[in-house]
């Protein structure tokens, strides 16, 4: 009988002292440390994200005066209309131009700020990013007034030679135009910047290698400068892609969606619908159609990054 | 195959003339080696010779064609560079086949010329890889390969070893030099090492300060430094320099190195230095195997003293013994079986048969 007792006892002691150690071992495991450490951040991000897109969703769900849950009416109420397709048309023309004009200057003048000597790259640099550095409300205030139908400095200019006056923002093909233009102006230094920094990171010894290999100066762009780019060009490309297909405060400016709604955007159509005419469910709706077409994007883009930064 | 010629080649950046007027000339098939201390000029000789500088005066001949304004690649040249520059995004064979493939030769023809460098190098089995996932010496061979394949007039190293180890560095110290007798395409080699220069070259080249200091195979280097600068830098541990002084005792004409020590020149040396002023500050040339133990019966022309040794240095199969001559620090190599000891005296031997004698002002071998 005493026997078992005790035997008992020091079964009892054995699995405390084993329930104690796992759960310090627990606490001393290198993954629940990382788990406590980014959990600051996780909280953050539930709460300024995840929270927000639920309750988009939700809200996308409701009727108008949001008293009652309606399911995905608002999604088909969405797509009969036609002003919806325009805006997804309009949406995707206004990033996919942008982008890549704004691909292109960035990658020009990336180029040729890389060939300032150093003494003055820095002047040049800086004077570069001015346009980013602007808050683009602003900015796009000054462009408002520059596309000024009647006494603007465009058209001012454009009539010595004959030309205009041009219905910068009132004609839906120059309208389109304009709203490009400013994001373009706004967005190529930001690829310029970043092309600049992966210019810089290939060694001057491959252009020499190629160049003995008997490159010519297309040739070491193409078969030197594009693929060791291919990961920044990328990155760049997503991010901007987001960004732009986003754009709200430009067209806003500029041209509100107009003329006819045809500048509109998912996130000024989105605003008009939702806040301006009190359609929250609808704005909502709206505004999650953003997310499928960019995460098709994003995830296209960054399968080709992963790939490529695992061989190169 | 070519010869290359230099004429007067400068380069000057801004105010400062890295490379001051070089003739040299280089014959086809030959493996020149430019080697000198950092800041001498021999990179720089090289990339005007590739044609990645521009030649601030003077001539660069190819083949006996001016090439001063051709740029690098109608050169036909290849180059191997010191972090191998090969591109990181291309296989091994991409890599190689690159020039073949931008000059539009026919597939079968860049594949056997591909597959035949990868067999002598020794890299068949690398082909498909990326550089990434090679070796420093596998890096290495693929940037030979790459010069190899292009079959050059003119193949130009900068210092192409010195990323390596110590034990690789030799092992391919050897490989180019097997490359070069199966290839024997005229070849131009920058290094900062004297050793890779006496082990691969047929001429070595000198230079210091911009300017070409000695010509020669590496045993006249060795063996006939034109300058102290020569005699100083080829050979390790570096020859003695002694100040010293020459005088006529009876007759005879004798090299007074110390208060203590003179000894009486060999009748050839006498015969050579017996023309110089005696006022001439001199220094004895004398290279560490020519200062020896000491033994019972030594040749003419060997003359034994004593000194203290203040450090040895025990090699395995020598030991190197460090002592002081009138304040000049002297390095001597002696059998590791003489019994050389730290702190303790010490008889040695000078062969004066092997020594060189220097005008101090001027730095140059009398």
């Amino acid at each position: 009988m005493a026997d078992v007792v005790v035997e008992r006892g020091r079964v009892a002691r054995a699995t405390g002292a084993r329930k104690g150690s796992s759960l310090r071992n627990a606490l001393g495991r290198k993954s629940t440390v990382a788990f406590f450490l980014t959990l600051p951040l996780i909280l953050l991000i539930l709460l300024l994200v995840l929270y927000p897109a639920l309750y988009s969703v939700h809200l996308a769900t409701l009727n108008k005066a949001m008293t009652k849950f309606v399911g995905l009416s608002n999604f088909t109420f969405l797509f009969k209309r036609e002003t919806f397709w325009m805006v997804v048309r309009q949406s995707c023309i206004f990033a996919i131009t942008a982008v890549v004009f704004k691909a292109l200057i960035g990658f020009i003048v990336a180029h040729f700020v890389h060939n300032i000597p150093a003494k003055g790259q820095r002047k040049w640099r800086g004077m570069l990013l001015v346009p980013w550095v602007i808050p683009p409300a602003m900015s796009t205030l000054a462009w408002l007034w520059l596309f000024d139908p009647s006494y603007s400095a465009f058209n001012y200019t454009l009539s010595f030679f004959g030309v205009g006056p041009i219905p910068w923002l009132g004609d839906t093909f120059w309208a389109r135009f304009s709203v490009i233009l400013v994001n373009v102006w706004y967005g190529a230094p930001f690829f310029m910047i970043m092309y600049l920094a992966a210019l810089k990171s290939v060694p001057d010894q491959l252009y020499e290698a190629a160049e003995i290999d008997g490159a010519n100066w297309w040739q070491k762009i193409w078969h030197i400068t594009l693929p060791m780019m291919r990961n920044i060009i990328a990155i760049t490309t997503l991010f901007s892609l987001i960004v732009t297909f986003a754009n709200f405060d430009i067209v806003r400016i500029l041209t509100s969606g107009g003329p006819l709604d045809t500048t509109h955007l998912f996130a000024t159509w989105a605003f008009q619908v939702g806040i301006q005419s009190s359609d929250i469910p609808l704005g909502a709706c709206v505004s999650l159609f953003m997310v499928p077409i960019l995460a098709v994007a994003a995830i296209f883009i960054l399968r080709d990054v992963n790939k490529r930064g695992n061989e190169a | 195959m070519a010869d290359v010629a230099l004429r007067k080649v400068v380069k000057r950046y801004d105010d400062v003339e890295a490379v001051r007027g070089i003739d040299l000339d280089i014959a086809d098939h030959e493996f020149i080696v430019l080697v000198g201390p950092s800041g001498c000029g021999k990179s720089t000789t090289l990339r005007m010779i590739a044609g990645l500088e521009d030649i601030s005066d003077g001539d660069i001949m190819i083949d006996g064609d001016v090439v001063n304004d051709v740029p690098p690649k109608d050169r036909d040249i290849a180059m191997v560079f010191q972090n191998y520059a090969l591109y990181p995004h291309m296989t091994v064979a991409e890599n190689m086949s690159f020039g073949l493939r931008l000059k539009h030769y026919p597939k079968a023809e860049i594949k056997a010329r591909v597959t035949e460098a990868a067999r002598l190098l020794d890299i068949t089995d690398l082909i498909d890889r990326k550089p990434k996932q090679l070796s420093g010496g596998q890096r290495q061979r693929v940037a030979m390969g790459r010069a190899i394949v292009r079959n050059p007039k003119v193949f130009l190293f900068d210092e192409p070893l010195s990323n390596l180890d110590a034990k690789l560095r030799v092992q391919m110290r050897i490989e180019i030099k097997k490359v070069h007798q199966k290839v024997r395409t005229t070849t131009v080699y920058v290094t900062h090492d004297q050793v890779e220069a006496m082990t691969l070259a047929d001429r070595v080249v000198v230079m210091n300060k911009g300017r070409i200091e000695q010509i020669g195979t590496p045993n006249e280097l060795y063996h006939k430094p034109a300058t102290r600068f020569v005699a100083g830098f080829i050979g390790s541990p570096a020859m003695n320099f002694l100040p010293c002084r020459l005088e006529d005792v009876g007759g005879t004409l004798q090299i007074r190195l110390t208060d203590r020590i003179a000894f009486a020149l060999p009748p050839a040396r006498a015969a050579r230095y017996n023309a110089l002023p005696r006022t001439d500050k001199l220094l004895l040339g004398l290279r560490p195997e020519h200062l020896t133990e000491s033994h019972a019966h030594l040749e003419p022309g060997v003359e034994s003293f004593d000194t203290v040794l203040d450090v040895t240095e025990p090699m395995g199969m020598e030991t190197l013994v460090y002592f002081g001559l009138d304040g000049t620090p002297v390095c001597g190599r002696v059998n590791p079986n003489a019994g050389a000891k730290d702190g303790a005296p010490m008889r040695l031997a000078m062969d004066l048969n092997n020594m060189h004698l220097l005008n101090e002002a001027t730095g140059v071998v009398l």
